[in-house]
């Protein structure tokens, strides 16, 4: 693949746009009252979780072709340690407000 | 104006508290009149203080860290001194001054002693164990070391202005929430750690940078020297955990000065959060701390038994295991906290799981003296008394990793003593054999064995003075962090305990005299090859101490123990056919001043000068600027300066000063084809 026909303006617009969307909606359905209750939480964590990875991909430039396998294995090294630490916490928050209640 | 600092803030209220202050006053004069009689201000700023050299920043963060050991040290003297008369008597120190200083000592031994040391080795030994000429990002690294200096400045002036905190080096909340804790003393903790943790995580993304790009030809991630190794691994867990700490100072910051309620209980807080949070670094802290302390004893152990190290690979994997499942096991620190069974137990395995690659490694460097010549340097009789030591502290570890066990000994003295034989066996001593093993490379002459050797029995058998007793006294129901006692059974314990401190005292003494000892005897302990030990890896190819660009020429590596192979082969100190320039990072005062500045901000934020604090922050973005517009930060050294000093260097060096390789060379039908030469 051409990397600089890869870099050009119009993906980083579309990255751009993607990111405005991705943060507007969940926005709107807060700010409009449109979702409730734990929806909402559910909504704004794929939302971010999304736009991460559209970051990755239309900013940075990810590329599970061209991106060097080093650069991969560290992104994939953080995103584990990213899953241990919060869904660590998410689970002992939660089970701790569970046996509060 | 002045925000909340007004003149009570010097504390008039206790004579140990003024003596306090007294002695860090005087103390800073002191070094500021001898600076001054020295004549020394031009060359300290110009040749050290603005340095972006990484084994010039290195040796400061060494100085940074042994200066805070003595202060971390007092505080501890203190502590045992007041614990062992304190028997149904207020002792001699008031119970708010004895919370500051528990406080203080955990927070300077772990941010401003374990910490800069760790940085320091890894910053002077790393980029010439991998054949690099600096780190990655000097000019960051320079500023990393000065926001470490700079939380460390909070802490010491904590002591002179205001009150540092009372609520123990972790901080928890609700007491350390702006209800229970008013004062200054809360804040001036969160900046300290603030403000050094930003410089922490610059430094592990710099190591990260360094080990992963800047290897010399040949140095596959496999051939990389162990210290090398936990160096890269702790750079990853810096450059995660420390971010979890500088998001939850923050929100006890925002907490505590904006009315926020993360942690409080109205408005849907939660301060368990906080134990959460803070964990979930302070534990991969801890391997951060251990894990270079291993790198170390993994080189000094092979160096001083004249063998390869045994089971090189599964150091490696060992290393990596420990790393990851550093980031599984936080909250075995708060299992009382009244989690369910089940999240209990996962974490209470994942600790215990932790001890066998630990197990590992010491079963290695075990194997690694088994019929070796063992050679009793002081950084070797480290080593021996590390893994003695440790062991015990590890056994003590896996005993609390069992939630049933752990709900017993929590916040007991038990607990003070086994977190205590992980760090002063686990760290310091690797640190200390680091700066046994490694200081003739910083700077070009050995330090006393015989001293050496007397710090390390005061030290060894002081531990054991002062830390098997608070076993005991865990089983006995002490709690941790008792100002006084009415237990009469306690106190012949916290007496031989508080010998033990004084034991430590005398090792400390003897780490000053070796050190003056070394530099008056200077001239008759100097090391000409760059290699004193006969040393195996990398670090030991440049000469003592090395040149600024450390190597003239790249080298090209093909073994684990690169520079023994190419002593072996008769590849070292050769002059190569010819030198070629140099481009060499170009030293910066941006980088002290952002320090200073960031030590103003931190000063502002804990008086509530809100004027100083606006003002702090543009200078930084300003020092920032300044920076990113700078497009001459590099220099050349010509080809024939680096042909001068490397041929003053080479002509030093006889064939005496070299070491016999003949014992090393294969024999034979292992040998395989006949070697070439000798060194």
């Amino acid at each position: 693949m051409d990397h600089s026909a890869e870099r050009t303006l119009s993906t980083y617009l579309t990255g751009f746009v993607l990111a405005v969307v991705l943060t507007a909606i969940p926005f709107a359905l807060v700010w409009g009252g449109l979702l409730t209750g734990p929806a909402v939480y559910y909504v704004i964590a794929v939302a971010a979780v999304l736009q991460v990875v559209v970051h990755l991909v239309f900013f940075l430039h990810l590329n599970l072709r061209s991106t060097p396998a080093e650069n991969l294995f560290f992104l994939g090294f953080a995103a584990v340690l990213i899953f241990i630490m919060v869904g660590g916490s998410l689970w002992i928050m939660m089970d701790l407000h569970h046996r509060m209640m | 104006m002045l925000g909340r600092l007004t003149i009570e803030a010097i504390p008039l209220y206790s004579w140990v508290a003024m003596g306090g202050a007294a002695v860090t006053v005087c103390g800073g004069l002191a070094v500021f009149l001898l600076i001054t009689y020295l004549r020394a201000w031009k060359v300290l700023w110009t040749d050290w203080l603005t340095s972006v050299d990484h084994k010039k920043i290195g040796i400061m963060y060494v100085v940074l860290a042994l200066v805070m050991l003595v202060r971390g040290f007092v505080d501890a003297l203190m502590m045992r001194a007041q614990q062992a008369i304190a028997l149904n008597s207020e002792g001699y120190l008031p119970p708010e001054h004895f919370e500051q200083i528990f406080s203080s000592h955990g927070t300077i031994m772990i941010f401003f002693v374990a910490m800069p040391f760790l940085t320091g080795l890894i910053n002077i030994i790393v980029p010439q164990q991998i054949g690099a000429r600096d780190v990655a990002f000097p000019f960051l690294n320079s500023v990393s070391l000065w926001l470490t200096a700079a939380g460390a400045g909070l802490v010491l002036v904590s002591l002179v202005v205001g009150k540092f905190s009372t609520a123990g080096w972790t901080g928890y909340p609700p007491y350390s929430g702006v209800e229970f804790s008013p004062g200054v003393g809360v804040d001036y903790w969160l900046w300290a750690l603030i403000v050094s943790g930003v410089g922490s995580t610059a430094s592990g993304i710099n190591f990260i940078v360094t080990i992963v790009k800047n290897r010399c030809p040949g140095m596959t991630y496999m051939r990389m020297p162990l210290f090398t190794w936990t160096a890269l691994c702790i750079s990853v867990l810096i450059a995660f955990a420390f971010p979890a700490l500088t998001v939850v100072a923050a929100q006890l910051t925002l907490d505590r000065t904006l009315g926020f309620h993360f942690f409080t209980n109205g408005d849907g807080g939660n301060m368990m959060l906080f134990a959460n949070l803070i964990w979930i670094w302070g534990h991969p802290e801890v391997y951060i701390l251990i894990l270079p302390a291993f790198g170390i004893f993994s080189e000094v152990v092979a160096t001083f038994s004249r063998k390869r190290l045994f089971g090189y690979k599964s150091l490696v994997y060992a290393t990596a295991c420990i790393a990851i499942l550093s980031f599984t096991v936080w909250l075995h620190h708060f299992f009382t906290m009244g989690s369910s069974a089940n999240v209990n137990a996962v974490f209470g395995i994942a600790t215990m799981i932790i001890a066998v690659p630990t197990g590992v490694k010491i079963f290695d460097w075990m194997f690694t003296m088994y019929r070796g010549r063992i050679e009793f340097h002081p950084s070797m009789v480290y080593t021996i008394g590390f893994m003695v030591t440790f062991v015990i502290g590890g056994v003590t570890g896996v005993l609390l990793a069992l939630p049933p066990a752990d709900y017993l000994m929590h916040n007991s003295t038990f607990l003070v003593a086994h977190f205590h034989n992980m760090l002063i066996p686990g760290a310091l001593f690797g640190y200390f054999a680091g700066l046994n093993y490694w200081f003739p490379k910083a700077f070009g002459f050995k330090l006393d064995a015989k001293w050496g050797i007397r710090s390390f029995w005061f030290w060894f058998i002081g531990f054991y003075l002062a830390f098997m007793p608070l076993y005991v006294l865990g089983f006995m129901g002490m709690s941790r962090r008792m100002e006084h006692y009415a237990d009469p059974n306690w106190q012949p314990y916290l007496i031989v305990a508080a010998l033990g401190a004084l034991c430590i005292l005398c090792g400390i003494i003897c780490i000053a005299v070796q050190l003056y000892v070394s530099a008056k005897n200077w001239g008759s302990a100097r090391d000409v090859t760059g290699d004193p030990w006969n040393g195996r890896t990398l670090d030991w190819a440049t000469s003592s101490p090395p040149a600024p660009y450390n190597f003239a020429v790249l080298p090209e590596v093909r073994d684990v123990d690169a520079f023994h192979d190419m002593k072996i082969h008769g590849t070292a100190y050769r002059p190569p056919a010819h030198y070629e320039d140099i481009v060499m990072p170009r030293k910066s005062g941006l980088g002290p001043i952002i320090g200073a500045v960031a030590f103003v901000l931190g000063f502002a934020f804990v008086w509530y000068i809100w004027w100083l604090v606006a003002l702090s922050l543009v200078l930084i973005l300003i020092c920032i600027g300044i920076r990113a517009c700078d497009d001459d930060t590099d220099f050349v050294m010509p080809a024939a300066e680096v042909a001068r000093i490397e041929a003053a260097h080479l002509a030093q060096i006889t064939p005496v000063d070299m070491h016999d390789m003949r014992d090393f060379e294969p024999r034979g039908a292992a040998s395989g084809t006949p070697l070439a030469g000798r060194a």
